[in-house]
């Protein structure tokens, strides 16, 4: 059979075919992004509604839509739910530095300021110690809870009453911290 | 090309995972149910026939001196395609399987292929080979994880077949039970292929 010639390496054709290569590559993938687009922010955002679902009290309008952020509290995400034309709760997006990264969590608040309930959204905390934070048996305990208004909800290590987490006591720390941020935010906003 | 021949190649003689021991990482890390399994090695298979029609097509202008630069950045094209319309439409499946996604990139099944396969041989037979060898990695992944969900979680594709309350081997869903049947499925398999002949 005979050889079919391949291109010689040499450097003009080394760098030609490289950059050949590479911006067929990026123009690929540059339409798959914006096709692509679309779907996945629906997708984003199907799943904060689905969060916000989870720690607040029925509601009929788009809590999305109606979000807000207060200054001085940058990060933190205010998805107020109502029925009709009344507030029965307020989803928050909040976080706080855990043992790795930060802990994102969902905390729902009636409009009496308790705690409905939480949904742990992304963590990076180790697994089986600081990932047991989204089970039931610790976040429940801060259901019905209201928050004081000035120390926040705390573990007991920290004159709260939360148990912590056996050997999670960072990771516990954070959840309680990014509930109390979230709660202040809250309260700022309540004040206006 | 007999297909039969090839299929058999693929599945059994030289599958990836019993005999080739290509692609271990993917492997043990997300067969803990069937469905990531498949989902996976199918993934993985998208990936290959796209990156190996790719390169048998080029394979006349890729100057030796720098084709494995070329080859890995056909790969991990393919792979991000995969990764933002796995984003898109199949959020569950994308979410189940995590990190793997784009560490298919460094999957040695794919870069394997390339050099040793697509980049020497005619397109016909490297978009068979990609499609050979990519099923029959899926079939390794889906059988392993298979036989990790029934063991450790009671159920099938995930249908429960035990009790609610049943105890489980849950050692089949962490690491050490991922190689246990790694080990013994790679045995029964080199066995069955011994005895075919």
């Amino acid at each position: 059979m005979a050889e079919k010639k391949k291109m010689e390496s040499t450097f003009f054709n080394m760098v030609l075919m490289l950059t050949v290569i590479a911006l067929a590559s990026s123009l690929t993938l540059s339409f798959t992004y914006i096709q692509t687009k679309d779907a996945i922010a629906a997708v984003q955002l199907k799943k904060t509604i689905e969060a916000i679902k989870k720690v607040v009290p029925e509601f009929d309008n788009n809590p999305y839509e109606s979000r807000y952020v207060v200054e001085g509290f940058e990060g933190v995400e205010y998805y107020p739910a109502k029925k009709g034309d009344e507030l029965v709760g307020t989803a928050i997006k909040t976080f706080a530095k855990g043992f790795t990264e930060d802990v994102v969590i969902m905390v729902g608040f009636d409009k009496d300021g308790n705690i409905v309930d939480t949904s742990v959204i992304k963590h990076k905390e180790t697994p089986g110690l600081g990932s047991k934070m989204g089970d039931s048996k610790f976040k429940d305990q801060f259901k019905g809870k209201k928050p004081d208004p000035e120390k926040g909800i705390n573990v007991t290590k920290d004159k709260g009453e939360i148990d912590a987490i056996s050997a999670a006591t960072i990771s516990s720390r954070a959840f309680c911290k990014a509930i109390n941020r979230a709660y202040k935010g809250l309260l700022k906003k309540e004040e206006k | 090309m007999n297909l039969k021949s090839e299929l058999s190649r693929g599945f059994f003689k030289e599958n990836a995972v019993f005999v080739l021991l290509l692609g271990m990482c993917p492997t043990l890390g997300v067969t803990g149910t069937a469905v990531n399994g498949l989902g996976m090695g199918l993934a993985t298979t998208a990936v290959l026939v796209g990156s190996n029609i790719v390169i048998s097509l080029l394979k006349n202008f890729i100057p030796d001196k720098v084709r494995i630069p070329v080859f890995i950045v056909v790969i991990a094209s393919f792979v991000t395609i995969i990764e933002l319309t796995m984003a898109a439409y199949l959020p569950e499946l994308n979410d189940q399987l995590g990190l793997f996604i784009p560490l298919i990139v460094v999957n040695c099944l794919i870069l394997g292929r390339a050099e040793a396969f697509a980049s020497k041989k005619k397109l016909g037979e490297s978009i068979v080979d990609g499609i050979v060898m990519g099923l029959g990695f899926a079939f390794a992944l889906t059988l392993l994880g298979a036989v990790r969900e029934i063991l450790g979680f009671g159920s099938i594709f995930g249908v429960k077949f035990v009790a609610e309350e049943a105890s489980t081997m849950l050692l089949f869903i962490l690491p050490p039970g991922a190689f246990i049947s790694l080990g013994f499925l790679t045995a029964f398999i080199n066995k069955l292929s011994v005895k075919k002949g």
